[in-house]
């Protein structure tokens, strides 16, 4: 466990460096906000419609299909750490392994899932 | 607790932490003036000698500038989404090796914050987090345009992941170790490149896209999206967003020559341990000089081509190296001869070529 | 006696409560999301405290750098993201209070009971390489062989699901 305290370090030294940089902006910069200024930016016309909408389909299935073999990838490595010491078993599990997946990817791929209109 | 490794670790963090942020500093200098000279301009010249001084000028203009909330904005993640941006920039250099260690004070101090034993998956780690800031900034603006551009610079920057993931599985298949220190040591006599050309390359390709940099940088497409997920933001918070992207530029380029390009490593390191850092300096600001010759040159790519690029191109490729890499390693292994290490360019070049071939037109060429 | 350890494990350990307790509390869908990944990041400093660093990273990348991150593009798809005017509890909850109370009781009594949860485990021995273990356990027939190579087929059948679900339209 104490190995890991010079990140612990590092991460509230980061985190301080970056608030006290927002700190600076909001002590420093003057404030004068109106009406039209806090609108949402909209290349200088009047804003119309809420500002968030809703997101298409194709997003969440880009991040379906991520997950799944983002699983794929974190097993990859620490197979690849004793991959010397496998062999050839090493090697046909993982062609086994990822050959699987790749059905998946193909199947994917030819439902049209990786296209984008 | 032990008050001088206390000592040690906190003065190491703000050595990165201050190298990082001069870096940025002179890391815009650096792009705008050879943009400049890409364009036969000459680029800021007026703060100081050579415009030496424009950072700091920017620096200070940027603390004094009006900073707005949007009237609909969500505040408190509008706050904190640059802090979430920048930190996951500031440390992930953490595990990477910056020169052999030295003696100092009668202790043996390693230029390196930890060598932690997943340090390749902490990188992974870290750089999955960083999607956060961008996705936040974007939502909590209450913007349409930041909106999108939040959430499709994030899918890309997912999209890539699994590329750069896959990259990594060369340098640990040829070491059997994921610690960034062994990574290095195992180059001594033979940089991992030479192996790895096919590995290298993608692993460019999708850093260049992880960090929204030309011709990936679909945030900043001012044509479409005015400026993306910060679109909203100004005067510092602008200026952190800003920052994280020089400091991932960095902190990729540093760790794309720890893995490939042999580190600290250089004629004469054993020797002269002070070398180290001025090696592994020179082969960052040598990446860094690349990608900005890369923005000076090429336009900025389609989003639906950019997509199915990273998924149809990228990651097979990067499966297909996996694999071969594996091949090499085992045939090395069993004949008992690191010559058969040399299959792996061959077989991963000639994949390469192929992919190539299959995909011609088909991303770049074709109507959709 | 007290160990730094067990502080610095309650401490973790109610950041992750809390968070957990605030996702489902907060009205905002987006907030919601942002304290799970709190709770899952308590998670995964759980893990460090165990020595399991793979875990450790596994947890933040699959956890948080890609399930949260659906979690957050699904929430973006639905149409009221910020007010949820519904009440939060339905008639139900007595019995839920109920169950949750006996399970806890349970927990407690168990931990009591158990001898070895008044002791430190003992140190891992020298020279012992976790990550080694486990990607050597992963690929050996005697071990994790089977589960393993069952994961891809679940991988595979959940994309075919994902795609069925979100992208037959065509």
């Amino acid at each position: 466990m104490s190995e890991y305290l010079p990140l612990v370090v590092l991460f509230i030294l980061s985190t301080l460096v970056a608030a006290i940089a927002v700190a600076l902006g909001h002590l420093f910069g003057p404030r004068r906000p109106t009406e039209r200024k806090l609108q949402p930016y909209e290349s200088g016309m009047t804003p119309f419609g809420p500002g968030t909408r809703r997101m298409p389909v194709r997003f969440y299935l880009v991040a379906v299909l991520f997950i799944l073999f983002d699983i794929e990838v974190v097993f990859f490595i620490p197979w690849a750490v004793v991959y010397r010491k496998l062999g050839l078993f090493g090697f046909v599990e993982m062609l086994l392994f990822a050959g699987i997946l790749e059905i998946a990817f193909v199947y994917a791929w030819k439902k049209g899932a990786l296209e984008w209109e | 607790m032990d008050w001088a490794s206390l000592a040690e670790w906190t003065l190491k963090s703000f050595a990165l932490i201050f190298a990082l942020l001069g870096g940025f500093a002179y890391l815009t200098l650096f792009e705008r003036k050879l943009i400049a000279r890409f364009q036969v301009r000459i680029g800021p010249n007026r703060a100081g000698p050579f415009g030496l001084l424009q950072p700091v000028a920017d620096g200070i203009k940027l603390i004094f500038k009006e900073e707005l909330i949007p009237a609909q904005a969500d505040k408190i993640i509008f706050i904190l989404a640059p802090i979430i941006t920048v930190v996951p920039a500031l440390v992930i250099m953490a595990v990477v090796p910056f020169g052999p260690p030295i003696q100092l004070f009668g202790r043996t101090i390693s230029l390196q914050i930890i060598d932690l034993n997943v340090g390749v998956l902490y990188i992974m780690a870290i750089a999955s987090v960083s999607v956060y800031g961008i996705v936040l900034a974007g939502w909590s603006s209450n913007n349409k345009y930041a909106t999108l551009g939040g959430i499709r610079s994030s899918a890309q920057m997912i999209s890539y992941e699994l590329a750069l993931g896959l990259a990594f599985t060369g340098p640990v298949l040829l070491t059997s170790s994921l610690s960034l220190a062994e990574i290095v040591e195992a180059q001594r006599h033979i940089w991992f490149v030479l192996y790895q050309p096919v590995g290298a390359f993608i692993f460019w390709i999708s850093t260049l896209a992880e960090v929204n940099r030309a011709p990936f940088d679909m945030p900043e497409a001012e044509q479409e999206l005015t400026a993306g997920y910060h679109t909203e933001y100004s005067g510092m918070k602008f200026a952190l967003f800003f920052m994280a992207e020089y400091i991932k530029m960095i902190a990729v380029s540093a760790i794309a020559v720890t893995l490939f390009f042999g580190g600290y490593r250089g004629p004469f390191v054993d020797q002269v341990p002070l070398l180290g850092p001025i090696y592994f300096l020179l082969k960052v600001v040598g990446f860094l000089f690349l990608m900005v010759w890369v923005r000076a040159t090429l336009p900025r790519i389609r989003y639906d081509r950019l997509m199915a690029f990273g998924w149809k191109v990228l990651f097979s490729l990067a499966l297909g190296n996996a694999m071969l890499t594996a091949l090499g390693v085992l045939l090395a292994d069993m004949f008992q001869n690191s010559l058969w290490l040399w299959s792996i360019p061959v077989t991963t070049i000639a994949f390469f070529l192929l992919v190539a071939y299959l995909m011609r037109g088909s991303i770049a060429g074709g109507n959709r | 006696m007290i160990y730094p350890l067990q502080v610095v494990f309650i401490l973790v350990s109610a950041v992750t409560l809390g968070a957990a307790l605030m996702v489902v509390t907060t009205r905002n869908m987006v907030r919601a999301a942002l304290w799970l990944v709190l709770a899952l990041f308590g998670v995964a400093i759980l893990f460090v405290l165990l020595e399991a660093g793979f875990f450790a990273v596994a947890q933040v990348i699959i956890y948080i750098g890609a399930i949260a991150i659906l979690m957050i593009f699904a929430v973006m798809l639905t149409r009221r993201i910020a007010q949820d005017p519904g009440p939060q509890l339905n008639s139900t909850w007595p019995i839920a209070a109920v169950i949750a109370l006996l399970v806890f009781g349970l927990i407690v009594f168990l931990v009591q009971v158990w001898d070895r949860a008044a002791s430190l485990p003992p140190p891992l021995p020298q020279g012992f390489a976790p990550l080694q273990e486990l990607g050597v356990a992963l690929v050996s027939a005697d071990r994790y062989l089977i589960p393993f190579e069952i994961a891809s087929v679940l991988l595979l059948a959940a994309l075919i699901g994902a795609i069925v679900v979100a992208w037959e339209r065509k």
